[in-house]
């Protein structure tokens, strides 16, 4: 069984990662967007930037989401910087 | 009567006037159209600003401005709402942003006008990057945009997209 999510990154922290998105098999334990988000910082090096006490945002689907939101198989994660539109 | 749709994130300028007018067009109980034009400044944060350039998030951009309308919409009798949003790079003097709201009376259209703009600076995914002297700069979320979104929340309702911080802190 395959648990692939979709991921996409934008503004300054697809800047610091040095990608735009990807395709990610979810490790035995990531069960949420806050777990994925560790998961991810642990790359090191730019990805740090998605560390603990950064400003971050997520949207799961395409709908801003909470830490505590739970991610599966076919999902799409966005992770991204506060919003400054308008 | 012609649909036209009440969303468009795109690339290209707009007609102020004519985006007004259409929003009483071919009806006559509309008493108050309330608009608002974002433009680009030229200067920011102390710096002098050449363009910028608006990245966005396509798909839940689109989505996030139709869900502003929506919730617009169920507080205030509208009878009609124009936002349209441009993305890519703009310079000093143009237009970013334009949210257009029709209604039988002005306190409704001032006050949906505000709210909506309020509510798209802070839940619709865009993003700026300045041009400065001092080479590209992304732009800070300001915090004034959190305290004027979070004014509209009513008594026990809250604003449904809690900041990553606050729920890490509850943790």
């Amino acid at each position: 069984m395959t648990t692939k999510v979709k991921l996409l990154y934008f503004a300054s922290l697809r800047e610091a990662v040095g990608k735009s998105g990807e395709e990610l098999e979810l490790p035995a334990g990531v069960e949420t967007v806050g777990a994925l988000r560790a998961h991810l910082a642990q790359r090191g090096d730019g990805w740090q930037a998605l560390a603990a006490g950064r400003n971050v945002r997520a949207a799961l689907n395409q709908h801003m989401v909470g830490a505590e939101a739970a991610v599966g198989a076919g999902d799409e994660v966005a992770f991204f910087p506060p919003v400054t539109g308008g | 009567m012609e649909m036209r749709p009440e969303v468009s994130v795109q690339e290209a300028d707009f007609d102020v006037g004519g985006e007004m007018a259409a929003l009483s067009m071919d009806r006559n109980d509309v008493g108050a159209v309330a608009s608002f034009v974002g433009l680009v400044r030229d200067v920011n944060d102390g710096s002098g600003v050449r363009a910028m350039t608006l990245e966005h998030y396509p798909g839940m951009t689109e989505r996030s401005l139709e869900e502003i309308v929506a919730q617009a919409r169920a507080r205030w009798p509208l009878l009609g709402v124009r936002v349209i949003h441009r993305y890519g790079r703009l310079e000093p003097a143009d237009r970013i942003v334009f949210v257009g709201v029709a209604s039988a009376h002005r306190g409704a259209a001032f006050a949906a006008c505000e709210f909506i703009m309020d509510y798209l600076k802070t839940r619709a995914p865009f993003w700026k990057c300045e041009e400065t002297p001092h080479g590209a700069r992304w732009v800070d979320a300001r915090e004034a945009d959190d305290s004027a979104a979070a004014r509209w929340a009513e008594e026990g309702e809250g604003v449904d997209d809690v900041s990553w911080d606050e729920i890490e802190q509850r943790r």
